[in-house]
């Protein structure tokens, strides 16, 4: 283990241990110019390590076109949170600290395939007609 | 944040990105991200903070609802 320690690995393993279904982690990187982009694909990799349900795809953001435009990725470092289906899941940049938590949030949503959301939430969402894109700006502490 | 994924679980027209705002500071500095979080809803409207699920979903509601989010143009 480098980046997350063992204490954290111990724990991160055990709330991973209540996952459902496998989940994948799409990344989106590349090699030169990206001040975090070594240290986020590590995370990722170290991350994935601690669940067998838990998987990592990288790809390239300048030669990967396709699935760049697939995914939809307009900055880099990026990874979607997906199971069979890709929910519009991103996270742009390196997760640390509160990006890290929501990330882990994510992953085992995704894998149990429910939201969790009120019954009335879902049904006014299930009215949504138009798209929408949210975006959340956080930081790491 | 966790609401934002949990929305665009629930519908499959809602995307959801987590951006690290000290990273992406362009951005952050585009919509104006002095504190944290904030969620931008179609490039247009602004939640400042954590707020609960029923407060978070009438502001998604109207903001995408909203003349000024332009998405019959």
């Amino acid at each position: 283990m480098g980046l997350i320690g063992e204490e954290v690995a111990t724990e991160i393993r055990q709330r991973l241990s209540g996952m459902a279904a496998p989940v994948r982690m799409v990344h989106f990187t590349q090699e030169l110019n990206l001040e975090y982009g070594r240290e986020t694909r590590e995370m990722l990799e170290e991350l994935a390590a601690l669940s067998d349900k838990l998987t990592l795809e990288v790809y390239d953001f300048l030669l990967d076109k396709e699935k760049v435009a697939e995914y939809g990725v307009d900055k880099v470092p990026a990874t979607a949170i997906r199971n069979d289906k890709d929910y519009g899941i991103r996270f742009y940049g390196i997760p640390a600290g509160y990006e890290f938590s929501a990330l882990l949030d994510a992953i085992l949503d995704v894998s149990k395939g429910e939201s969790g959301l009120s019954p009335e939430t879902k049904e006014k969402l299930g009215r949504v007609s138009q798209p929408i894109h949210l975006e959340v700006f956080v930081t790491p502490t | 944040m966790r609401l934002a994924h949990q929305f665009a679980m629930e519908s499959d027209l809602i995307t959801a990105d987590c951006i690290e705002a000290t990273e992406f500071s362009d951005a952050a500095t585009k919509y104006r991200v002095y504190a944290v979080p904030k969620t931008i809803i179609n490039r247009e409207q602004a939640i400042e903070g954590s707020v609960p699920e029923g407060h978070f979903l009438e502001a998604v509601l109207s903001a995408a609802n909203s003349p000024e989010s332009g998405q019959e143009a």
